[in-house]
């Protein structure tokens, strides 16, 4: 049962020669083989290469090597399919890379191999990681560990199954606008979307360039802290990544939360936060308390505005981004009678229906005469947006709302309406809008049926630190984290 | 703002998209709707305020002009979809 373990429990134990990196490898490779025909976190898994990886590792074991240096020696960490990892696939969970190989790695990928870590699988998504359920994906949807019939968030919901349901012991996803804090939230487990410019981009597949970053999605927020420390840093390669030293984030874990100050913006607790959810994140309120930190109300005025600035600015990156999908260096193509005809039908053919609205909404609100109405009045509203954190960042050290308005919902249930779709990010897009770090956190659960609920909390640009050691307190305070799901499930009749 | 004639095969033109005429007419209602929910936006006046690109504390980051490991000519062309004497293969596009 190596695979139940949390990152920092399973280096301990490979540190103490309990158990092997080949071990712990199998474990999981095992649990993949049990529940993932029906949860299907993982498009592809190349298990002979990663046995290789963990040999290597228990070889260094032997001789010697410790994780004082290398933190994740033997770890196996599984990468959304949207992070190169050289000689691996990498579709973006789209058709039109398909057969896709990455000729390198990613900064985040070097940075693991550097630190020890076994890297396996390539986890499901929603294509070029569009969406906030994993249905956009194109090679068939995750699903939830908790109840197999709902979503497990997106985009990057097979990051979020995959350690919700024991099949690795941590991943990386990536957040635009909440696709790693919402699917966190779904699954029950925890999600860190760093500062803008807290990890390198360098190889990810860019979706939404100024709103794109890397985070981690684990069993426990220690591990958060771990992983954050281990991929964080300045990257030449990406001219985004901020030269701002990394500190060590678990030594900073247990100070507590004595006088640090919460705030509950209260544009976010009004209708459409659903009571069960609210309940929970109103206990996480009471239980902070109770440990000591001080909260108050605090207004974040723009909030109402902030889904329809996403959905302008994503969308108009976004068409600008995936322009590189012609089918002429890369991917699949379809032929045409002439170049343009070949783009056409390569991108109609490669795109499922969610890039398509992207594309088209982004192209539309670029295009001259709609560029000022919509494309230039969103990046204002952005401003106000932002300056509504670093106002109330003045008086709060972090803001504390709810991840998602609602549980997890059932498969199909908004996927012909993308407007409800958006709008379930309403809690979430803030954060990418502002630049700064957002941690999704389990609070909780409903009751029938019985799904777990995500707490949020905003942190000031590279105030990682502080949320971390809030979230540390608060876990350790509270057994959620250490609920598991009823698996398996019984494959579903075709 | 949202323009009632809001014309998809047009915008598709631009994106270089081909869509079959049923996924047009869904896709131009879909994004009728979202338009119209965008319109919200003018309830501010935002004529003073200016504009976010990106977050980042960092303007104008170079490096230095030197030359650096990249991509082999073979690694460059193993995912394309056709190709010959090390370069892509495209449609003629210049009589």
């Amino acid at each position: 049962m190596w695979n139940r373990l949390t990152l920092t429990e399973l280096a301990q134990r490979l540190a103490q020669r309990e158990t092997s990196a080949s071990e712990a490898l199998a474990a999981c490779w095992d649990r993949i083989q049990q529940v993932d025909p029906v949860l299907h976190a993982y498009l592809s898994c190349d298990i002979a290469e990663a046995r290789l990886q963990a040999e290597a590792a228990d070889r260094a074991l032997a001789s010697g090597a410790t994780h004082r240096e290398q933190p994740l020696l033997g770890v196996p960490i599984s990468l959304k399919d949207i992070i190169a990892v050289r000689e691996q696939p990498l579709t973006c969970g789209s058709k039109l890379l398909a057969n896709f190989v990455s000729p390198y790695d990613a900064a985040v990928t070097e940075k693991l191999r550097a630190a020890g870590a076994v890297l396996f699988g390539r986890l499901n998504l929603d294509e070029f990681a569009m969406g906030s359920s994993t249905e956009n994906s194109g090679f068939g949807p995750a699903r939830n560990p908790w109840d197999p019939s709902r979503i497990p968030g997106g985009s990057s919901g097979g990051s979020a199954v995959a350690v919700a349901a024991d099949e690795c012991a941590a991943a990386l996803g990536s957040d635009t606008g909440g696709s790693v804090r919402q699917p966190a939230a779904c699954c029950g487990v925890v999600g860190l979307k760093p500062t803008y410019g807290r990890v390198s981009r360098y190889g990810l597949v860019a979706y939404a360039s100024s709103l794109d970053q890397i985070g981690t999605l684990t069993k426990d927020v220690r591990d958060a802290a771990t992983l954050l420390g281990a991929i964080g840093g300045h990257d030449p390669r990406d001219s985004t990544s901020v030269p701002q030293p990394v500190p060590d984030y678990t030594a900073t874990l247990e100070q507590g939360v004595r006088g640090l100050k919460l705030g509950l913006p209260k544009e976010y607790f009004v209708g459409g936060l659903d009571p069960e959810v609210r309940a929970a994140v109103e206990a996480a309120v009471a239980q902070f308390q109770q440990l000591g930190a001080e909260t108050i109300e605090i207004s974040l005025p723009h909030t109402d505005y902030a889904i329809a600035a996403y959905y302008i600015i994503a969308p108009a990156e976004a068409s600008a981004n995936l322009a590189r999908f012609d089918g002429v260096r890369y991917g699949s193509r379809v032929a045409g009678a002439d170049l343009l005809e070949l783009y056409q039908r390569t991108r109609g053919a490669g795109f499922g229906p969610e890039v398509k609205r992207r594309i088209i909404l982004g192209t539309y609100v670029l295009s001259s005469g709609y560029y000022d109405a919509y494309y230039l009045r969103a990046q204002k509203v952005r401003t106000l947006i932002r300056q509504d954190f670093l106002e109330a960042f003045g008086t709060v050290d972090a803001i504390l709302t709810p991840t998602t308005p609602s549980a997890a919902f059932p498969l199909g249930e908004k996927s012909d309406d993308p407007l409800r779709m958006y709008l379930e990010d309403i809690y979430t897009v803030s954060c990418n809008l502002a630049g700064i770090c957002g941690l999704s956190l389990p609070c909780g659960f409903t009751r029938q049926p019985r799904l777990p609920i995500g707490l949020q909390l905003l942190g000031k640009p590279f105030g990682e630190a502080t949320l971390l050691r809030l979230a540390y307190a608060y876990e350790q305070a509270t057994s959620w984290h250490r609920e598991k799901p009823p698996l398996p499930h019984a494959p579903e009749r075709a | 703002m949202a323009k009632k004639d809001f014309d998809v095969s047009y915008v598709a033109h631009l994106a270089r998209l081909e869509l079959a005429s049923a996924e047009a007419e869904s896709l131009g209602r879909q994004l009728g709707q979202v338009l119209a929910y965008m319109a919200k936006l003018e309830e501010l006046d935002v004529a003073q305020v200016e504009p976010t690109a990106h977050a980042v504390p960092l303007a104008n980051v170079t490096r230095p002009d030197e030359i650096r490991p990249s991509l082999s000519n073979a690694d460059a062309l193993r995912n394309a979809p056709a190709s010959n004497d090390g370069l892509f293969v495209v449609p003629k596009i210049v009589e």
